[in-house]
């Protein structure tokens, strides 16, 4: 059996009256690389801030070796920390950076000064001991802030996005050396970052994190390969995310086609989503193997391969990439193989919200008073309030809007996009919408009265 | 023409701005009672000063020496006050983080008189007796602020994480902030410490207010009631040129030195 040397335990954290980690269980293998991916503000560094010590969870455990180190504070937990900015200390030279936690370990002269070298050398920095830190290029500086954590030979070292500040044929160097040290080392890396190729090549195991969230822990190929949700398809690597029916086992239906897949258990004729990579879309000339045919609208040249964007006979649009260009126009054949299908149960196919009815004929929800028809429940009944997601209007003003909020996440869909709006009070709204919407944008949102169905809360579990 | 004109002008603003002092500096090198009586070299008014042969020398040494150890201890203690409440208001977030440096900003443009006054009444309604310690306690109130304002920016300009990173090394907190907090903001410190003695040291009209009565001069107060006294004893005249030349000595170092290591 592997060792667990961390374990997270149902960790919660908030900021004011912001959620920044909501029942976070976790645990890692000795010795393994694992990362924590995620776009920035979705509780990464929150929760590698909390292994290292420099915040408490509100709620939760965090054990080490299975004794718990929850409030013991970082000088005494055996782990050291590569920082995003490096922080190495300005008013010492290299070699006393390194030194730095070894003097205050009392360990002698002579062992500090073995030590350090040895270190030097496995970062490539020898003869740079008497060196200022701040005459150092980026790349050197992290490298010396990998040796003041290393040197220490601590059991777990935590990397907060250490690359991210370099450029990126630095970066890249950077990554192979990373993954050669860990590999020499043999100890435990938890490292953190936003960049999805990075983790992929670094990683033994990923977390893909969002809002407070884990949504997936797996193998870079398990999370390239078998997405659990749209978020995860759309931030790991290139994809079309698709609206889809499953309609028995084996065999699913999306884009008004039908395709056999590998996927079963999802019952019959279910709304699912399906995730198709651009690289699992296929030209074919044999019309036998063809599944649907659709016309070139775009080729764009990227390095090793051509990027396409096809509309298919049925009004969709894919990305497809291959290694041989069709010219713009070009009727092409495609098919996909049963493999390549990852099919994804549906998050939620509504708006639903727990709502009150606040006098006849009006409902508030999101903080907000709507209009609709509330026969057949009395004022201040708890009611749920169900919206559809292209029954959701959004304006560019906000004179004529319910209330408003901001784009948050964008998902093209084939021939919609599927958008997040956060709105003022933190909530989400998600919107299918065949307007285009920049992210970020401030949006007004109106909803008709005949667009909100009221049922009672018990309904919730259908 | 509008070269000549320009160098006139900054000609003329340096003579305006260094006149008194040369004028005191020439004439301390002259023996004349009443100022502005050139009555040939001599070097016998920085002799008096030196030998103590002067009316009421024991007075000034006295008044030179308060100042001095004024200045210091209220300098050190506005130091470590200083950079405490420095490192405190940089860790607040938003409007608390403004309104603290709002506050600390008020006694620095609050007229001297004013703070004066104002102490004289705190210590009189605390039933403190005023003396060493009330100027003392005056001179750092006023003192601090200013550390405060140059320890600040040496916060910001730290990248945030060292202090974390120093923990993670092993540090205790305290060792942390003597091993690298105190040492990067060292700069700060020292030049908020200058900035402190010198204010003490020019100090009049709190000191004037908080030294109470029990004839506690310092070099200010002393000059004052001298020169009520019938005219300034003239034995001044060099030892405000001996200061003058020492503060020019220490600020030339300085700038030569902070010359230096921004070339390195």
């Amino acid at each position: 059996m592997e060792e667990k040397i961390i374990e997270i335990q149902h960790v919660s954290k908030s900021f004011g009256d912001k959620n920044v980690l909501r029942d976070i269980n976790l645990y890692v293998k000795k010795g393994e690389f694992i990362t924590l991916l995620g776009p920035s503000g979705c509780g990464k560094t929150t929760l590698l801030r909390m292994i290292a010590g420099f915040l408490q969870p509100d709620e939760g455990g965090i054990l080490m070796d299975g004794k718990d180190i929850t409030g013991m504070p970082p000088h005494l937990r055996r782990l050291n920390t590569v920082f995003q900015r490096y922080a190495l200390f300005p008013h010492l030279d290299v070699y006393d950076n390194i030194a730095f936690g070894l003097k205050l370990k009392k360990t002698p002269e002579e062992e500090i000064d073995k030590k350090v070298r040895r270190v030097l050398k496995l970062v490539s920095m020898s003869d740079y001991e008497d060196r200022d830190v701040e005459s150092l290029s980026g790349g050197q500086q992290q490298r010396i802030a990998i040796a003041r954590a290393i040197v220490n030979q601590p059991e777990i070292l935590l990397l907060d996005e250490p690359l991210a500040a370099l450029d990126l044929k630095m970066r890249k160097d950077m990554q192979i050396e990373l993954k050669e040290m860990h590999r020499k080392l043999g100890i435990t890396f938890i490292y953190v970052t936003h960049d999805q190729e990075e983790a992929l090549t670094l990683s033994d195991t990923i977390v893909v994190m969002n809002e407070g969230r884990i949504q997936q822990i797996g193998t870079p190929i398990d999370i390239y390969n078998e997405p659990v949700n749209c978020f995860v398809a759309d931030f790991i690597g290139e994809s079309n995310i698709l609206k889809g029916r499953m309609l028995r086992d084996r065999r699913v239906a999306f884009i008004k086609h039908e395709f056999d897949c590998v996927d079963e258990g999802f019952g019959e004729d279910v709304p699912v989503d399906v995730v198709v990579r651009p690289e699992d879309i296929y030209f074919t000339t044999d019309p036998d193997r063809c599944q649907f045919r659709a016309k070139v609208n775009s080729c764009t040249f990227k390095g090793v391969h051509y990027e396409m964007w096809v509309d298919t006979d049925t009004g969709y649009e894919l990305m497809i990439q291959d290694y041989d260009p069709y010219p713009v126009g070009t009727e092409v054949m495609l098919y996909i193989d049963p493999d390549d299908i990852q099919v994804m149960k549906k998050e939620r196919v509504a708006n639903v919200y727990d709502a009150r009815v606040t006098g006849a004929g009006k409902v508030t929800f999101l903080d907000t008073e709507f209009a609709c028809d509330t026969e057949g429940f009395a004022e201040g009944d708890a009611v749920q309030a169900t919206v559809s997601f292209e029954k959701v209007d959004l304006l560019d003003n906000e004179e004529t809007a319910d209330l408003t909020g901001h784009v948050a996440v964008i998902l093209y869909m084939g021939d919609h996009y599927h958008l997040t709006v956060k709105t003022e009070t933190g909530e989400n709204i998600w919107v299918d919408t065949n307007d285009i919407w920049d992210k970020g944008d401030f949006v007004g949102i109106k909803i008709l009265p005949e667009d909100i169905r009221l049922s009672k809360p018990a309904d919730r579990h259908e | 023409m509008k070269k000549v004109l320009a160098r006139t002008y900054l000609i003329l603003i340096l003579i305006i701005l260094y006149a008194p002092i040369v004028f005191i500096a020439v004439f301390s090198f002259t023996e004349a009672k009443s100022l502005g009586n050139w009555t040939g070299f001599s070097l016998n008014l920085y002799k008096n000063l030196f030998t103590g042969s002067m009316q009421n020398s024991a007075g000034l040494i006295s008044a030179v020496e308060n100042t001095l150890l004024i200045a210091l201890i209220a300098s050190v203690f506005a130091t470590l006050l200083g950079t405490v409440a420095a490192i405190g208001i940089f860790n607040l977030k938003g409007r608390k983080k403004q309104t603290m440096q709002f506050l600390n900003n008020i006694p620095m443009i609050n007229p001297d008189i004013i703070t004066g006054v104002s102490l004289f009444l705190l210590f009189v309604f605390l039933h403190i007796s005023q003396g060493y310690l009330t100027v003392i306690l005056a001179h750092i109130t006023f003192c601090t602020p200013y550390v405060v304002l140059n320890v600040l920016p040496k916060l910001s300009q730290m990248n945030p994480n060292i202090y974390e990173a120093a923990l993670d090394l092993g540090a205790t907190p305290f060792q942390a902030l003597r091993k690298v907090l105190v040492p990067v903001l060292r700069p700060g410190m020292v030049s908020g410490f200058i900035l402190s003695f010198t204010m003490s040291l020019d100090d009049f009209a709190v000191t004037f207010f908080t030294r109470g009565t029990i004839g506690l001069d310092t070099l200010s107060t002393y000059i004052y009631t001298d020169a009520r006294k019938g005219g300034l004893t003239p034995e001044l005249k060099p030892l405000m040129t001996i200061i003058f030349l020492i503060i020019l000595a220490v600020l030339l170092f300085i700038n030569i030195r902070s010359a230096k290591t921004k070339t390195n």
